[in-house]
């Protein structure tokens, strides 16, 4: 009701036969699957990026800030030279860029939550977390985005990854997985808290401390016992890890498995909570 | 399939909000094919009684069937019979007219071209396909109204809930609005209207329940309840204030009480009937009186609610209604 109409002069009136005819006219389809449902809403997120691509800034110039100021203002000091500190710290930077982005999936639903539109999906005969599934797999194309943006910065400063190519990809392809859990805490966030602005302040509260705490910048052998009993624990020092191991060629089954583990626990704890929030919403 | 006659029966519907009964024990029944209109001023529970209706609310005591399924039990089966237009429009403001309706298409099961026909096929019969690639934000609040009606009838709901299809439309959206309405029952769709306009239910509504502080208070067809508001006024204007005692003499003996009004030309007198109404204006002139213009008030919703309950309908709305 706030935003002004466009239109100049008035539409033509609906027909009543025409609307008759329209309603006559199609049979009830057979239910849509579970899958179908859930692409469908992931359409609907692709089709906001498409009437609004600035929103894919956040996805764009953050990662590169971080990788930039990173790697200059930190690399002569950790690593003696920026070159060697690139090596270091690209799987970590590309870590963490992907994970902030993970707390806007909890603000977008917050903000979907204050619009009548959710009542409409709510009142569909749909698989119930739909909605939600379909929204996080839109995300995770954002994810992606992200995520590519890092690497191909990070080869154009110089980095090379003795995993080669497939180690890259893989890595990535963790990193997003890892983030379709974690943006599962955020979604559950999204519906607890009053307003988006709640759920932007909680959610960088707690992925601020869980991406520095860990080892994205520095490796944890340098750090004093009790920070580094946190920082071995940390979820994401093991995708850091995982992450690190594929793109130099490295990687160990154990660190992979741990990080999908890890994911998997994520996952399984809070779709449940989430979906059970939404449908009372 | 449950052949049951009734669309909606509930009783003793109860919804609390930590400290506030937004519904305290709802009974409703509905007949299939029928448009029932539930009347009653802001916060009187009329949303939260739909969404309990629409499976979005679970009720706190009470039970429910929607064309035969229990609205907890077996809310799948409720969903896939009916469709909603909430009181927020229902559509998604970011993506334009079209895509709206495909998606809801998409989600109801059509494959992709014929989710696409089918959209088509409603913005031209709703009058919006110019509008269609425009992003509904951009809509006036007609249009948007337009667009969620489609949507809640890409595929023929048995049951439609409207709630407050016209809040905020101008007169002619809105006799737009209602013009799909009467075709949606002309095909035998059965309606739950909430409104808060008396006129509305009026037009549209078979049958009525008013609702006020989460209770039906009345119930009827909308001439019973019209009736048992002791119907409308004849308002009269005189052409000469000094003659409204002479004009009170004569409308207090054809039609019964009357009440000066607070304009010194201006008064009134209960009555329904418009014969009666004219026969008295007729006596007016002949006994002398010039008559400068009248005419034969409607009850308000206010009026019935002052029948009704003793209070005006705005101060019935003080809770908060529960988005």
């Amino acid at each position: 009701m706030t935003a002004p109409a466009t239109h100049d002069r008035p539409l033509p009136a609906p027909e009543a036969e025409a609307v008759r005819r329209a309603l006559s006219s199609t049979p009830r389809p057979p239910r849509a699957g579970a899958l179908s449902a859930a692409l469908t809403f992931g359409w609907r997120g692709m089709l906001k990026v498409k009437h609004v691509p600035e929103q894919l800034l956040d996805v764009t110039i953050t990662p590169v800030m971080f990788t930039l100021m990173f790697t200059y203002l930190f690399g002569g000091a950790i690593s003696g030279s920026t070159a060697e500190y690139l090596q270091f710290i690209l799987p970590g930077i590309l870590v963490m860029s992907v994970l902030f982005t993970t707390v806007y999936s909890g603000i977008a639903l917050n903000t979907d939550l204050t619009r009548g539109v959710v009542d409409r999906f709510r009142s569909l005969p749909v698989w119930r977390p739909a909605p939600l599934v379909g929204a996080l797999l839109g995300d995770s194309v954002r994810y992606l985005v992200a995520g590519t943006v890092i690497i191909v910065l990070g080869v154009a400063l110089g980095y090379s990854p003795a995993g080669g190519a497939d180690g890259v990809v893989a890595a990535l392809a963790l990193v997003v997985v890892f983030s379709f859990a974690l943006s599962w805490v955020f979604t559950t966030m999204g519906l607890l808290l009053r307003s988006p602005n709640a759920v932007m302040n909680a959610g960088f509260m707690s992925i601020f401390p869980l991406t520095f705490l860990s080892n994205v910048f520095v490796d944890e052998e340098t750090l004093p016992s009790g920070l580094r009993a946190f920082v071995d624990v940390n979820p994401v020092t093991h995708l850091v890890d995982a992450s690190r191991g594929l793109m130099e060629g490295t990687a160990r089954a154990g660190d992979i498995l741990l990080v999908l583990g890890i994911a998997l626990a994520i996952t399984v704890v809070f779709v449940p909570i989430t979906t059970r929030l939404y449908r009372k919403a | 399939m449950n052949e049951s006659a009734l669309a909606i029966e509930a009783s003793g519907l109860v919804k609390r909000f930590g400290e506030t009964t937004a519904v305290d024990g709802v009974d409703l029944t509905v007949r299939r094919g029928s448009v029932y209109g539930v009347l009653g001023p802001n916060g009187a529970g009329k949303t939260t009684t739909i969404r309990m209706l629409a499976t979005l609310l679970r009720p706190d005591a009470g039970s429910a069937r929607v064309l035969g399924h229990d609205v907890v039990e077996d809310a799948e089966a409720v969903r896939g019979l009916m469709s909603l237009t909430g009181q927020l429009a229902s559509v998604d403001e970011d993506l334009t007219g079209r895509e709206n309706l495909i998606l809801v298409g998409r989600l109801l099961g059509l494959r992709r071209a014929a989710a696409k026909a089918r959209a088509d096929e409603l913005l031209g019969a709703f009058g919006i396909s110019e509008a269609s690639g425009r992003l509904v934000k951009h809509y006036s609040g007609g249009m948007r109204r337009r667009l969620d009606i489609a949507a809640s009838i890409v595929v023929t709901p048995e049951l439609m809930f409207l709630d407050e299809p016209t809040t905020g439309l101008d007169p002619r959206s809105r006799n737009q609005v209602w013009d799909i309405v009467r075709a949606l029952v002309a095909e035998g769709t059965t309606i739950l209207l909430c409104t808060q306009y008396l006129d509305e239910a009026d037009q549209l509504a078979d049958g009525i329940a008013v609702i006020d502080h989460g209770r039906v208070i009345a119930e009827g067809t909308p001439a019973q309840l019209k009736a048992s508001v002791g119907s409308g006024a004849l308002h009269v204007r005189l052409l000469d204030p000094e003659q409204r005692p002479q004009a009170e003499s004569v409308l207090a003996a054809a039609l019964g009480a009357v009440h000066l009004e607070s304009d010194p030309a201006a008064l009134s007198a209960q009555c329904a009937d418009a014969d009666r109404a004219a026969d008295a204006v007729g006596e007016l002139t002949r006994s002398g009186v010039s008559v400068a213009g009248f005419a034969l008030g409607q009850p308000t919703l206010d009026e019935v609610f002052l029948a009704l309950t003793g209070h005006p309908a705005d101060e019935a709305g003080q809770e908060e209604e529960a988005a």
